[in-house]
């Protein structure tokens, strides 16, 4: 008796009942799927703080084509001339005596006409640069009126509104990466295309380099083509005794490339 | 006990600094943008504005959607890594809009020796011609199909990629062995020569095949004892053998 008054319902009852609630038990669910789905849109926009990039360049493999320069200009909207550059090629020509001569005819876009003075070579190569993307940037220190800063990415951008174009950070930078921007008359450079990363789309450099000499992507992420780069190549930065801790590493540069 | 009484002069002085300071307030709510410091000492809204850029080059994984009969044989030929827009240039209006704008292609001779003209900088190995001397005049594609490139025959000379090598060899001693004296070559290095290797020698005993002493071969040859000369140095350890310099 007294197991029966602590379970009221009989079995069937249960049963009974519980076949009527099962069509309504979904609207538990509806809160959680509701969640799920805004998340999951939530993953496909942009997450600066997700995000950390870097670029590598493989001095070995560049044929000095001038295709990222060309294409850098194109993408970016720089004007053909005055001769400004977000990325441009250098031709390193080292001779017997030991000195080194470094050119870059029109950013390597038209080619590199034959050296013309009578060298007796001992090696040469092609090394592309740009903005080398620091993550301690002497540029963005410099700015008077922080219209230049370190994106929550890493990338350095300007702020075209705010710059007021006093060239400090030009002078600033060590790599000679910025320039100031003809017609705008406000400091422009490499933004690693970041228009471009928040689509998912990789610079366009690294989109047009026949060769893959430059490879793009993730410090974070182990299966990254840049993670794979950095694991199998020898890579060194550029100037690294100014402690500006850049993100494009180079392979097989020679201890001339400043 | 009566406070101490506040000179006029305090208090007017007091109402200049209050309305002073809150100029100041008003004037840095107005001039300082409500983004500016958001994450950083910079304005937040300026990465969007960097952001709404326009995209001018769409990418090749654009391009393989809709051409596909040429993205496929195009994957598997030398020129897989190259881009589409490397050559046909920015093609994101084309994706667009495909009839409106469509994306020319250099057809002309001077494009492809941006890449394939020789130049000293450029990586050994890397296809070059002299564009003077190769076929003047005609276009590069009467003979080679850009999206599938290869040669009209392989490589019959070591020299058409190994020129460095050859054209020191030429002037040396060794000048009259062929390549395949010391290397074996097989069939497959001339077709795909960064995936099959030409072997090179591995012992001394190879170089004694001429140098040793009572070796077979003319007066001329410098012959070494093998056992007691450089003892535990490979051979080219010290000589380069396209270039000999020891007599």
């Amino acid at each position: 008796m007294k197991k029966k008054k602590s379970n009221p319902l009989s079995r069937r009852e249960f049963l009974m009942i519980c076949s009527k609630a099962l069509p309504f038990t979904g609207i538990f669910f509806i809160p959680f799927t509701a969640d799920q789905i805004l998340f999951a849109q939530k993953t496909k926009e942009y997450d600066p703080t997700q995000h950390e990039y870097a670029m590598g360049i493989n001095i070995h493999k560049c044929i000095g084509c001038g295709r990222c320069a060309d294409a850098c200009k194109k993408e970016n909207n720089v004007p053909r001339e005055p001769y400004y550059f977000r990325t441009w090629v250098e031709r390193y020509i080292i001779s017997t005596d030991g000195e080194t001569y470094v050119d870059s005819p029109n950013g390597g876009i038209d080619g590199f006409p034959e050296f013309k003075d009578n060298l007796e070579i001992l090696r040469t190569f092609f090394v592309p640069k740009l903005c080398n993307q620091c993550a301690n940037p002497p540029c963005v220190q410099v700015c008077p009126v922080g219209a230049t800063f370190l994106s929550r990415d890493g990338v350095v951008l300007v702020d075209e509104k705010y710059c007021v174009g006093c060239r400090y950070c030009i002078q600033a930078c060590p790599y000679g990466a910025r320039f100031l921007h003809p017609t705008k008359k406000i400091a422009d450079k490499c933004t690693f295309c970041y228009h471009r990363l928040v689509r998912g789309l990789l610079p366009v450099c690294v989109e047009v380099c026949p060769t893959q000499a430059r490879v793009f992507g993730e410090v974070g992420l182990q299966s990254s083509p840049l993670r794979r780069f950095l694991r199998f190549n020898d890579v060194v930065v550029l100037k690294p005794s100014l402690n500006t801790r850049p993100k494009v590493y180079y392979a097989g540069a020679d201890g001339e490339v400043r | 006990m009566k406070a101490p009484r506040i000179p006029k002069k305090i208090l007017g002085l007091a109402f200049i600094f209050s309305i002073v300071i809150a100029a100041l307030v008003v004037a840095r709510m107005l001039f300082i943008p409500p983004s500016f410091g958001k994450y950083g000492h910079y304005r937040a809204d300026a990465v969007n504005e960097i952001v709404a850029q326009e995209i001018n080059y769409a990418g090749y994984q654009a391009c393989m959607e809709c051409h596909d009969e040429i993205y496929k044989p195009k994957e598997r030929s030398y020129h897989k890594s190259v881009s589409c827009e490397a050559c046909h240039g920015p093609a994101a209006k084309h994706v667009e809009a495909p009839d409106e704008f469509v994306p020319g292609a250099p057809r002309e001779r001077g494009y492809c020796p941006l890449c394939h003209d020789y130049n000293p900088s450029r990586p050994t190995g890397f296809p070059q011609i002299i564009t003077e001397l190769h076929n003047p005049g005609k276009a590069c594609m009467t003979c080679h199909n850009p999206h599938n490139p290869v040669l009209p025959h392989t490589p019959e000379e070591c020299s058409a990629c190994h020129r460095e090598i050859a054209n020191v060899k030429r002037i040396s001693y060794h000048a009259s062995l062929p390549c395949v004296r010391c290397h074996t070559v097989p069939e497959k290095h001339m077709v795909q020569p960064k995936f099959v290797f030409a072997q090179v020698p591995v012992e001394r005993e190879f170089c004694g095949e001429c140098h040793a002493e009572g070796a077979p071969g003319g007066p001329d040859i410098p012959r070494i004892d093998l056992d007691t000369h450089g003892e535990r140095y490979l051979c080219w350890d010290c000589h380069y053998p396209h270039y000999p310099e020891a007599r």
